[in-house]
C-alpha cells in the first residue's frame, strides 16, 4: 500500500530517515528537537510507531502530535497526561527515551557539543547554549543527531570543544561501566545516514542520499569514516509519508530548514 | 502572619555574595520585577542558580554576578541570551555549568538535608573535567562509580506565582511550575512576587488549592507585582514580549546594556517601567507563545 514518491525535497528525505530510527523503539517518549527532527518524531508516531509518547515541548504529553508553525484559533490539542520539566527528567532517567538533537559539533568518539566553541571554558570564543541535558540524555537514553550541514567544522578532527555526552572514548569511560550501555542510535546528515556500529565503534555509512559519494562525505568529515562493502541509497519517501509531512507541517516550515531548500534528488 | 512586603523592601532583605536560585524557565515566568529591584541596587559578588534566560543575562551585564551556576542560558525564540554571552566570552564569570537534571538534584539535595545525590547524569563528559568540585565516588552496592551531585543551598530564593495571600500561600495556575518549588525548599528565604494578592478564602474554593506546590512555610514574604514577569511570560496570564526581547537581544549589537538600563529600568519604579514598556493592560494582551 505504499507508493514510492518520484519528487521530494533532501529535507523530506531527511525526514523520512530520521522518521525510521523510531521503527523498533516500542512505547518510549520521543523529542526532536528542531524542526525537521520534530516533524520526524511526529511522522513516526502517525505511522511506523503508533506507540511513541511526544511532548507539546511545554508541559503535556500527547495523543496525536501538535502540527508545527502557528495553529488556528480554535486548535485543541489532545493532551492525555501532565508532562512538566521535573517528569521529563524522571522519564529521561528511566530510559525511556529516544532524542534527535542537532548538536554544533561531533567527533570520532559519538561525543557530541552545544555548549561553547573555542577559547578555554573560562573565557570561551563562542558561547553556545551550555550543556543543557545533553550529559544526561547521553548516558540515560537513545539519542541520535540531524546535521543539515554535514562539513568538517561539525565533523571535527579531534575532541569536541566542550564534549556535552559521553560517546565511545575509551579514555572517558566511567569505572565499572561499558559501551555496551551508551547508545548513540544514528546520524542523519543532508549526505546520508550514519552510525556508530563500524569496527571499534567507528563512524560508518549506513547509507548515501541519492547522488552522494563516498569522496564527498570523507572530504567533509574531520576522521576517517568506515566504508562497509555495500551502501545502499537512503529510501526515499513514499506518497503516503509525504502527505502526513504536510499535515504536520502545513506552513512548509520544512523548506527553510537547509540552504535553498535542495531537492532529494540532485539535478 | 503577614508576609506581604514592598517592593523595595527586597534588596535590603539580601547581601553581597549570596547565593540566589531564580525560579522559572528561559523566558518564563521568570521575577522580572525582582530582577530589576537588584540591577538598580548596589548588590554585588552574586552566585546566581537558573535555568537561565534574560534574569541572568541583566544581571551578568549589570555587573551583579560573580558565579552562574547553569544548564543553559536561553531566550528560546531567541536561543543565545547575548549578554550572557559577552559575560561568558569577556571572561568576566565563574561557572558552574551542569545538565539540567543535576541542577535539580542539586536543589533537591539540599531541600531534602542531603550532602550530595548519587546521579549517572555527565559522567565521561566535560561536566566532570570542567568542575573540579564535583566529585566522583564508589557506591556500597554496586561495582561502578557515581557523580556526587553536591546540594544547591541557596541563601535566597526569587519567584514569580499567579496568586499568593499574605501568609505565604502561593498558587502557579501556568502549566508547569518549573523548578519553583525546589528552589523554595533549597532557600534559608524566599521572596515571591505574585500577579494578584488574594484572601486565604480564595484557596478553598473548588481545586484551587490543587494549584499550590510548596507549604507557605518555604515562603519568606510576598511582594504584590502584577504584571512583573514582563517581558517574560506568566502563562496563562500573559506570554512574553517577543518585540520587547528583540529590542533588548538587538541592544547588544549596538547601544548596550546601558541604553536599554536608562531607557526603561533606571531611576524607574516599577509602575514607570510598565508605562515604559506599554502599560499594564498592554502586558495582560500579549499572547501566549506556540510551541
Amino acid at each position: 500500500m505504499t507508493t514510492p514518491a518520484t519528487e521530494y525535497s533532501l529535507a523530506e528525505l531527511m525526514i523520512c530517515a530520521n522518521a525510521s530510527a523510531y521503527d523498533n523503539d516500542g512505547e518510549v517518549l520521543v523529542t526532536g528537537i528542531g524542526v525537521l527532527p520534530r516533524i520526524a518524531a511526529s511522522l513516526a508516531m502517525l505511522s511506523s510507531n503508533t506507540d511513541i509518547m511526544m511532548t507539546d515541548s511545554e508541559a503535556w504529553l500527547l495523543s496525536e502530535p501538535n502540527p508545527v508553525g502557528k495553529r488556528d484559533a480554535d486548535f485543541q490539542p489532545k493532551a492525555e497526561t501532565w508532562m512538566g520539566f521535573t517528569r521529563i527528567f524522571d522519564n529521561v532517567w528511566s530510559g525511556r527515551r529516544h532524542l534527535t538533537g542537532g548538536p554544533t559539533q561531533i567527533d570520532r568518539f559519538a561525543q557530541a557539543n552545544i555548549s561553547a566553541l573555542g577559547g578555554d571554558h573560562s573565557k570561551p570564543k563562542v558561547q553556545m547554549l551550555g550543556v543543557r541535558g545533553f550529559p544526561g540524555n547521553s548516558i540515560c537514553h537513545a539519542n541520535s543527531y540531524l546535521v543539515p550541514m554535514h562539513s568538517k567544522r561539525v565533523f571535527v578532527e579531534g575532541e569536541c570543544d566542550v564534549v556535552c555526552t559521553i560517546g565511545y572514548n575509551p579514555d572517558r569511560l566511567p569505572k565499572g561501566y561499558s559501551f555496551d550501555e551508551i547508545d548513540v542510535r544514528q546520524v542523519y546528515t543532508n549526505l546520508g545516514v550514519f552510525d556508530f556500529r563500524g569496527p571499534n565503534r567507528q563512524m560508518q555509512i549506513v547509507s548515501l542520499h541519492p547522488g552522494v559519494t563516498v569522496e564527498e562525505v570523507q572530504e567533509n568529515t574531520g576522521f576517517p569514516v568506515h566504508v562497509p562493502e555495500s551502501i545502499p541509497t537512503t529510501q526515499a519517501p513514499t506518497e503516503e509519508q509525504l502527505d502526513i509531512i504536510r499535515r504536520i507541517d502545513p506552513h512548509n516550515l520544512r523548506a527553510k530548514q537547509l540552504k535553498d531548500n535542495p531537492p532529494g534528488v540532485r539535478g | 502572619m503577614n508576609k506581604e512586603m514592598a517592593l523595595q523592601e527586597l534588596v535590603g532583605e539580601l547581601r553581597d555574595g549570596m547565593t540566589i536560585g531564580i525560579g522559572g524557565w528561559g523566558p518564563r515566568r521568570k521575577p522580572m520585577a525582582l530582577i530589576r529591584e537588584i540591577l538598580k541596587s548596589d548588590l554585588k559578588d552574586l552566585t546566581i542558580v537558573a535555568y537561565g534566560g534574560a534574569d541572568v543575562g541583566m544581571l551578568c551585564a549589570a555587573g551583579k554576578v560573580k558565579k552562574v551556576v547553569f544548564a543553559f542560558v536561553s531566550l528560546d525564540f531567541i536561543p543565545l541570551e547575548p549578554y550572557f554571552r559577552k559575560a561568558r566570552q569577556n571572561g568576566e564569570i565563574e561557572v558552574m555549568e551542569i545538565d539540567e537534571g543535576m541542577l535539580l538534584l542539586g536543589l533537591r539535595a539540599a531541600a531534602w538535608g542531603c550532602p550530595y545525590i548519587p546521579t549517572r547524569l555527565g559522567l565521561g563528559t566535560d561536566v566532570v573535567n570542567l568542575n573540579p568540585d564535583i566529585k566522583l565516588v564508589d557506591s556500597p552496592y554496586d561495582e561502578k562509580e557515581w557523580l556526587a551531585m553536591p546540594a544547591l543551598k541557596l541563601d535566597a530564593a526569587l519567584l514569580h506565582v499567579d496568586r499568593a495571600d499574605r501568609r505565604g500561600v502561593c498558587q502557579i495556575k501556568g502549566p508547569d511550575v518549573y523548578m519553583d518549588e525546589w528552589m523554595a525548599r533549597a532557600a534559608d528565604k524566599t521572596f515571591v512576587s505574585c500577579e494578584e494578592l488574594v484572601d486565604t478564602e480564595y484557596f478553598a474554593q473548588g481545586d484551587e488549592a490543587r494549584y499550590v506546590f510548596w507549604e507557605r512555610t518555604m515562603t519568606s514574604a510576598v511582594i504584590p507585582v502584577a504584571g512583573g514577569a514582563h517581558p517574560t511570560s506568566c502563562t496563562p496570564e500573559y506570554g512574553f514580549d517577543v518585540p520587547h526581547f528583540q529590542e533588548y537581544n538587538a541592544s547588544a549589537k549596538e547601544g548596550g546594556f546601558e541604553a536599554y538600563f536608562d531607557k526603561y529600568i533606571k531611576g524607574r519604579s516599577e509602575a514607570e517601567y510598565q508605562q515604559a514598556v506599554g502599560g499594564i493592560d498592554a502586558i495582560r494582551q500579549l499572547p501566549l507563545p506556540v510551541y
